[in-house]
């Protein structure tokens, strides 16, 4: 029996020559991923090697990345110190992949991995958050873990028993309709898969959609695949992967674009056609509560925020810019724009985005992780409703449990500012508007 | 026998369990105050030492789902509560064994706060319904982390032989 491509990464990681699901291995580690709670792994790393007489010592600095994203600027004393320790700990330890706080280098870092190369297809990454299964868009295994965890790989450089998961083939075909997206796309299917649908299993994308797709979008759905439980989501290396490292991530070195086998066996397969999707919305609390845009048209709005690690890239941006170009924010509404990161911002600057955004009453923030989960910037009154294209809509989750958040397309969120309340943006006609 | 201290529904994500704004804090020492911050009643009858150890939380399916936060087990493992849950979510359930959290998988589970539970390695009895449901068993690589005593020392283990290699 042949391999699905997660089996085949973990079989080469685990210096074997073929895995079966459910089977226990120790794989070595690529990249292991921090933000803001390195704090925490750096705690519990100290904490493996007490009373062991060895000295602290990361098994490889070169293959640790911390990125500062979550509370960025530091909204408190106590976040500060947290930051502060880490880069005491980085200089430290001679970490070099760290994005620290920067106009530059910085931002969230599922899109700081991928635009710098860090990810190539075939690798282990593992990362001290949920989305982590953002990186499969580049044909790599990667999955979130706890500090714990991470302090362990960072002083062995395996990862402790992981059972080889499942997979379930997602194929999708047809061309995506005019102001369908991505995100749509991924909405659809955790919709049908439900929230624990693909819990400890794998999502792992086909079809000529997929093949059609930039990374930028594979990231939407690869992100994404956690909300449907998914342990990893992954797209199989192909042109376009390399495309994108070779020209977007600079990337010169040899790659391994691995594919499943042909006779690779899956636990199910699920086929979508991508021709006939419509813009969809995830309605309070959970992601799974996925609905046409037709279904909740109309449902006002006070706060629209388009960014996150999914939906926060240059395409996302430019799509909504394209819709708000000449026209106003609505009034009683508040829009928030956080780019992914510095080079995002740098781009939307060149291009005339930011200006874009400005005129029509926006603001553009500073690129990090901002209100998607309720930690620093955008936080919802009693009751409030906001429209966002960030992951999760959790009771709670954008600082305050009383409030509503609804999940959209960057399409549907510009189209929605325009009008204060959810709107379907296939009915917002294009250029000359005033 | 231990009691069911309080009872939810399906899909209780990370940040009921712990919101997102206490995510700066992180020390399993600190963690436990904000443990079901926004279940305000239960919360403060947590800070106020009034929920005994061993107590249950009965949840129903993909318990813990969401963020890969650490305190959201941390917080739970410092009131020394027992999760029983129809299903629980991958990362919380490694979060878990990692620092030793309790987690009972009984897929049918039914049970109301004020019952008296006998939990088992293969069922559980809720002693005031007279019913019985069957649990699901950690999958192997979990058993055995659980046998090692949880992760930070299954690694110093691992670290030794190495170190003696």
């Amino acid at each position: 029996m042949g391999m699905t491509v997660v089996e085949k990464i973990l079989a080469r990681a685990a210096g074997r020559s073929a895995v079966k699901v459910g089977e226990v291995v120790e794989p070595a580690v690529d990249l292991a991923m921090s933000h803001e709670n390195g704090a925490l792994v750096i705690n519990q790393f100290l904490e493996v090697f007490k009373d062991t007489g060895l000295e602290p010592r990361i098994w490889d600095p070169s293959r640790i990345v911390i990125v500062f994203d979550h509370r960025v600027p530091a909204e408190s004393a106590k976040t500060a110190t947290n930051q502060k320790k880490i880069r005491e700990f980085v200089a430290k330890h001679g970490i070099t992949k760290f994005h620290d706080i920067r106009g530059d280098r910085g931002g969230i870092c599922h899109q700081i991995l991928p635009e710098n190369g860090y990810v190539r297809p075939g690798a282990v990454v593992l990362g001290t958050d949920s989305h982590t299964t953002s990186h499969g868009a580049l044909g790599a295994f990667a999955f979130g873990i706890g500090a714990t965890e991470m302090a362990s790989v960072w002083a062995l450089g395996t990862a402790l028993n992981v059972e080889v998961p499942a997979s379930i083939k997602v194929v999708v075909s047809g061309r995506l309709p005019e102001m369908v997206a991505p995100k749509d796309l991924i909405l659809f299917l955790i919709g049908r898969l439900t929230a624990e649908g693909a819990n400890f299993r794998v999502l792992e994308f086909h079809g000529d959609t997929i093949r059609a797709m930039s990374t930028a979008g594979r990231l939407v759905l690869c992100n994404m695949s956690v909300e449907a439980g998914a342990t990893s989501g992954i797209v199989p290396a192909d042109a376009e992967t390399q495309r994108y490292l070779r020209e977007e991530a600079g990337v010169s070195d040899a790659l391994d674009p691995v594919q499943p086998d042909r006779d690779a066996a899956y636990e199910r397969v699920v086929e979508i056609d991508a021709a006939t999707l419509e813009p969809q919305i995830a309605c309070p609390h959970t992601v799974d509560n996925v609905k046409p845009v037709g279904e909740v048209a109309g449902t006002k709005v006070q706060q629209i925020v388009i960014g996150s690690c999914t939906n926060g890239r240059f395409e996302d941006l430019e799509v909504a810019a394209r819709i708000l170009r000449g026209r106003q924010v609505a009034r009683g509404v508040r829009m928030l724009v956080f780019p992914a990161s510095g080079r995002v911002y740098a781009r939307a600057l060149a291009e005339g985005l930011i200006g874009d955004f400005v005129r029509a009453g926006a603001v553009f923030m500073n690129p990090g992780c901002g209100p998607c989960l309720g930690v620093h910037q955008g936080a919802l009154g009693d009751g409030e409703t906001a429209l966002s294209t960030t992951n999760r809509n959790f009771k709670g989750r954008m600082g305050n449990p009383t409030g509503f958040v609804y999940l959209c397309s960057p399409a549907v969120a510009a189209a929605s500012a325009l009008t204060g309340a959810i709107t379907d943006p296939r009915t917002v006609k294009l250029g000359g508007a005033q | 026998m231990t009691r069911v201290v309080l009872k939810l529904g399906d899909d209780v994500s990370t940040d009921v369990i712990y919101p997102g704004r206490y995510m700066a804090t992180v020390l399993p020492t600190e963690t436990p105050q904000f443990a079901f911050a926004d279940l305000a009643e239960f919360n403060s009858r947590l800070r106020a030492k009034q929920v005994p150890a061993g107590g249950v939380v009965v949840a129903g399916k993909n318990f813990g789902c969401g963020s890969s936060r650490e305190q959201a087990v941390s917080t739970l493992k410092g009131h020394e509560l027992v999760i029983v849950a129809k299903g629980f979510a991958r990362i919380f359930t490694q979060n878990s064994v990692n620092l030793g959290l309790v987690l009972v998988e009984a897929p049918d589970v039914e049970a109301a706060e004020g019952d008296e539970l006998e939990i088992g390695a293969s069922e559980v009895v809720n002693a005031t319904s007279g019913r019985r449901f069957r649990v699901v068993p950690l999958p192997p690589a979990r058993a055995a982390l659980v046998a090692a005593g949880g992760l930070i020392a299954y690694t110093r283990k691992r670290l030794m032989e190495r170190a003696k290699a």
